[in-house]
């Protein structure tokens, strides 16, 4: 029994990863249709700008905390910046952004490498993230907690921006029908700008919290990418809640087959399921459902 | 006059391709050369199938890898079986050093027959091409979707393919690979050998691409790229015709893997898994995907570039690629093959011209 | 316009009969048959400096590791150069980057070989990047002087293995736990050929000697979820986990394993891929007191060790640490320079029957060559992650283990080849 309950709490972890790191895919992808090659990129943005803060803030607590917003900010400007460089030259094009930002990623991964060496960095985790609490048999690890309420909180942020104010309705204005917003007045420019910022933010954000559970270095962005884009697909494109369940249900999914058979096979088990699922849904868990026909 | 020119414009082209390739290049190239020119030929041979399918078809094939391994491995077990024979092992070297068993696995055995081998490495990435690409085109699962579909799998065959490390040789993948249908690979005459095979089949790959692209079906599946609703209205199944352009190009890169082997050697899942199949489509991209001599030109270039520029620079070298990724997909979706039409026309006309020449995979709405 | 199509067709008739005749004429050797064709590689030792080859991952996964060991080789070519070079003739360094890619591993030692013509060439990390060059320097018959410890079971006569086989590391280290009385052991590697290969011969060990493999778990390279498989650890009832995991994995391998409330005291950890460079990227709050097993540390006693670790930091900064691995690909130029010496002479074939016996003074102590095997004799060392980052030393073999790459000494591993 403590087994499954260790399990159930190590799948909602694993799940609670890929909820933060695809958070930010569900508005760029997800919203605005662009495929981010670069979104690992920024993930590693928010971990550098950890592992930068804590050059100057000794205190692991301390630097944590400042690092959340400061990394959001860095993040999401570096997204703003490429949106307005590039992206927004290519919205007709959707299928090539992924080449292009799979080119900006290998070459922030390259300045990565020449500003902070090739070696993975360390930083240091407070203390109080680097211990458990232990009830009925099962081990809750703080830092997993730490992440699970993290994710959750930027869940819930996103989606009380989305829903009540005044950008949140822009926003949903212009994905659900572009042309129609921009007659009714809306700057879709300028919207798309701050829906991209806002996305790459929460990888920034993304990014502190994975100090706390894996290696920080040049190429930590490539190893999160796939799954990102995974969670947004099975979710279905444009639904927070679609990503949600599918994060912590693939996250159950992998931990009971980790535990059952080995990482590989339950890793390859994950990756054709999501390809099954996706012929019996190929829209995803939830769609948006629009007039378009395609 | 000029339509004596237009007409004989291809078979010239492809003749002047063929002189180049099976008579200039072997005669001014070293060996060693030679054997790295050949690798790119395979790259290259992969890029012909990304034109149909990518550039016609509008398919993002991002996922070749599965299909230039699986074309890889069924041609290098044959040869690592025929090696063992020679030296009188009943098993592959790698078996006896991590297996866990004296037997073959069954799933070996047939691969000692040649004709069987040789036949697998097309048919088994077409057939498993074609049962996805039945499914996955009849669900008119598309666009995005579509290309990371795809990683995913390029994916889980080689996280497969390392974790079976008895049976596969896990990361190492199968190499020291000895002889080719009996002929030693140790001798540079039968590594010459393998070079012109490999452009043999590249040309006649290309010409029949070409055939493809200036037949009904060739203009179907543009059709199909650029207005599927339009296709499917008019009456005919955008699937079927999506279908046979993934398969054709699966075969393609399948054929290119079974000869990768015998040129370099070694088959592994470093050559299968996200990174190398974007690698594949990149010098389409950048060569120009649409256009058939601009794909194998720009997966050449692509791969040349790689290999020269980045010993020399290799920090460099990764900023430089990622700035023309940026650049030719970016700005020049056509690929530096539109460059020349571009300015052709500014030639011709005294007036410049924004739109490029070669049609380009537009994928408006499909995200939706 | 028929003179245009003529000389087209002209064209088509000399291509054809260029293609035809080359295809004709390439009906080589068969297999079995021993060409010397092949061989044509020689390499060139007419000028005053002679080229080596360095051979290492600059670029990709693996750069993190192999860049340090192609500094260390450089540092001994500047050395090497500044006491007068090799036979009176200077080296010089021909550096490829492998690209952390095996097939890109096989074209570059081929460039070496072929292109550059050096004389010997110094690296390769991973496995299947040496599995990929092998078949290359054999074919040309060319040296490689590979630095890193390997799973042993390979002798090719045109590879000198300078880092430890197992019998020098993953046997002494089961000695060394076997005497701590930690005899439950639960392997945790990395998904290739090393972790799986030691394993197995852990596997066979532990049977032989009364210990108990509790459990077993690979995780795919560059692996970063490690939470189940620590929850299988922790519930195991091991006394000691047995890591080969390579790479980022090890850095969420333990820092999972710290948050589980796993700690060196409650379940040591003995890994075989964490030397100094590691522990600064993993941290030492996640490592301190954790075991590794190796053949020399950046704290290994003795003057050659104290000018080397002086010289690298010299060379390369006052924060850079030096590891087994950049110590063995170190003294490999030098181990090569005494037997060029001996046999006064860069031709393969007279160096390798020169390499027996030569011995050095390294930094990780007395290495004696074996001529028989290739391989190297060394001193297993067990060391201790300190608080600064350092690994201390807590046992040594005493003397250098002679190497056994089929482990052919040890009747408990009868099975293994």
């Amino acid at each position: 029994m403590t087994v499954v309950l260790n399990q159930s709490f190590t799948g909602i972890s694993i799940g609670a990863v890929l909820l933060l790191i695809a958070l930010g895919l569900t508005l760029t992808f997800g919203q605005m249709g662009v495929i981010n090659m670069a979104h690992g990129e920024f993930i590693m943005a928010g971990a550098y700008t950890t592992y930068v803060l804590q050059k100057s803030i000794s205190s692991a607590g301390a630097s944590l905390l400042v690092a959340l917003p400061l990394a959001f900010l860095v993040a999401g400007a570096m997204g703003a910046l490429l949106e307005w460089l590039l992206i927004r030259r290519l919205y007709t094009r959707p299928l090539d952004t992924l080449l292009v930002t799979w080119g900006v990623s290998l070459m922030l991964q390259q300045l990565a490498r020449d500003v902070f060496g090739a070696p993975n960095v360390q930083t240091a985790a407070p203390d109080l993230l680097t211990g458990n609490i232990s009830a009925g048999g099962v081990t809750f690890a703080n830092n997993r907690l730490f992440i699970l309420g993290l994710a959750l909180l930027c869940v819930l942020g996103l989606t009380l921006v989305l829903r009540f104010t005044p950008l949140g309705r822009r926003i949903r204005a212009v994905v659900q029908n572009r042309d129609l917003a921009e007659v009714s007045g809306i700057a879709t420019g300028q919207v798309d700008r701050i829906t991209f910022f806002i996305g790459s933010g929460l990888a920034g954000v993304a990014g502190v919290a994975l100090t706390l559970v894996g290696p920080i270095g040049p190429t930590m962005g490539t190893n999160y990418i796939v799954d990102a884009f995974l969670v947004v697909v099975v979710g279905g494109i444009g639904q927070l809640k679609g990503a949600v369940i599918t994060a912590f249900a693939l996250g159950v999914l992998q931990s009971v087959l980790e535990y059952s058979t080995t990482v590989s096979v339950a890793k390859v088990g994950v990756l054709v399921a999501i390809v099954a699922f996706l012929q019996w849904r190929p829209q995803g868990l939830y769609t948006l459902r629009t007039r378009s026909l395609a | 006059m000029t339509t004596t020119l237009t007409r004989l414009r291809v078979p010239g082209a492809f003749l002047l391709g063929a002189v180049l390739l099976l008579g200039v290049a072997p005669l001014a190239l070293s060996d060693f050369r030679l054997s790295l020119f050949a690798k790119y030929l395979c790259y290259a041979i992969v890029a012909v199938g990304v034109s149909l399918a990518w550039g016609r078809g509008g398919l993002m094939v991002l996922g070749q890898g599965v299909f230039f391994g699986l074309g890889g491995y069924a041609m290098a077990m044959h040869l690592k079986l025929t090696d063992a024979a020679a030296t009188g092992e009943k098993l592959p070297d790698f078996m006896q050093l991590y297996g866990t068993s004296d037997a073959l696995p069954w799933w070996w055995e047939p691969f000692a027959n040649p004709f069987f081998a040789l036949a697998m490495t097309v048919l088994l990435p077409m057939v498993v091409a074609g049962v996805l690409g039945f499914f996955i085109f009849r669900r008119r699962v598309k666009g995005a979707y579509f290309a990371i579909l795809s990683q995913a799998l390029a994916a889980a065959l080689s996280i497969w393919l390392i974790g079976q490390q008895a049976t596969t040789g896990g990361t190492n993948g199968l190499t020291d690979i000895q002889g080719f249908f009996g002929y030693s690979l140790d001798d540079p005459v039968n590594q010459r050998m393998v070079y012109f095979i490999i452009a043999a089949v590249l040309l006649l790959l290309m010409a029949l691409a070409r055939q493809l692209f200036v037949s009904r079906y060739g203009e179907l599946l543009v059709a199909v790229r650029d207005s599927e609703e339009r296709v499917r209205f008019l009456g005919y199944d955008p699937a079927n015709v999506k279908l046979v352009a993934y398969v054709v190009a699966a075969g393609m890169a399948g054929l290119a893997g079974a000869l990768f082997v015998p040129a370099v050697g070694i088959i592994s899942p470093a050559l299968i898994g996200i990174v190398p199949s974007i690698g594949f489509v990149i010098g389409a991209a950048v060569g120009g995907r649409a256009s058939l001599v601009g794909a194998v030109l720009g997966a050449i270039a692509v791969a040349w570039a790689q290999s020269t520029l980045s010993d020399a620079f290799p920090a460099a070298w990764t900023y430089l690629q990622g700035l023309l990724f940026v650049l030719a997909v970016g700005f020049l979706p056509g690929g530096l093959a539109s460059l020349w039409f571009v300015l052709r026309r500014r030639r011709t006309r005294p007036t410049p011209v924004i739109r490029t020449e070669e049609p380009v995979a537009v994928t408006v709405g499909e995200t939706a | 316009m028929s003179g245009f199509s003529i000389s087209r067709r002209g064209l088509l008739a000399g291509a054809s009969a260029v293609g035809a005749s080359a295809a004709l004429s390439a009906c080589g050797a068969k297999t079995g048959t021993e060409t010397s064709s092949g061989a044509g590689a020689k390499a060139d030792t007419s000028g005053s400096t002679v080229k080596v080859g360095l051979l290492n991952s600059l670029s990709g996964t693996m750069a993190i590791s192999e860049v340090t060991v192609h500094n260390a080789l450089l540092l001994a070519v500047k050395e090497i150069n500044a006491a007068g070079g090799v036979l009176g003739k200077k080296l010089k360094p021909i550096s490829q980057d492998g690209a952390s890619d095996w097939p890109t591993f096989a074209e570059k030692a081929e460039a070496l070989i072929k292109d550059d013509k050096v004389v010997a060439t110094f690296g390769c990390w991973t496995s299947a990047s040496r599995k990929a060059v092998k078949p290359v320097f054999e074919r040309y018959k060319s040296l490689l002087f590979y630095p890193v410890q390997y799973e042993g079971l390979e002798q090719s006569p045109y590879i000198f293995y300078i880092g430890a086989t197992t019998n020098q590391q993953i046997v002494p280290a089961l000695d060394y736990l076997k005497k701590q009385g930690l005899t439950r052991l639960y392997l945790v590697g990395s998904d290739y050929v090393f972790p799986r290969t030691a394993n197995k011969i852990i596997k066979a060990y532990a049977k032989a000697k009364g210990m108990t493999v509790v459990g077993e778990d690979y995780a795919p390279l560059g692996s970063t979820e490690f939470s189940t498989i620590t929850n299988k650890v922790r519930t195991a009832g091991a006394d000691a986990v047995f890591n080969t995991l390579n790479g980022d994995s090890n850095v969420a391998f333990f820092k999972e394993y710290k948050s589980a409330g796993l700690t060196a005291k409650s379940l040591p950890v003995l890994s075989v891929s964490i030397a100094e460079e590691e522990v600064k990227s993993i941290g030492t709050q996640y490592l301190e007191g954790q075991l590794t097993a190796w053949n020399y540390y950046e704290t290994t006693p003795g003057a050659a060790n104290t000018k080397f670790v002086k010289a690298y930091q010299a060379a390369y900064g006052k924060d850079k640490p030096t590891s087994d691995p950049m110590e063995a690909a170190y003294i490999s130029l030098y181990l090569w320079k005494e037997m060029v010496e001996k046999a006064g002479s860069f031709d393969v074939a007279k160096v390798k029957a020169a390499s027996d016996g030569i011995l050095l003074d390294a930094p990780e102590g007395k290495v004696t060559v074996d001529g028989a095997t290739q391989h190297v004799y060394k001193t297993a060392r067990i060391g201790k992650v300190g608080s600064d980052g350092l690994i201390e030393e807590v046992w040594n073999s005493g003397k250098p283990i002679k190497p056994d790459p089929y482990l052919k000494g040890y009747s408990w591993a009868a099975s293994l080849s």
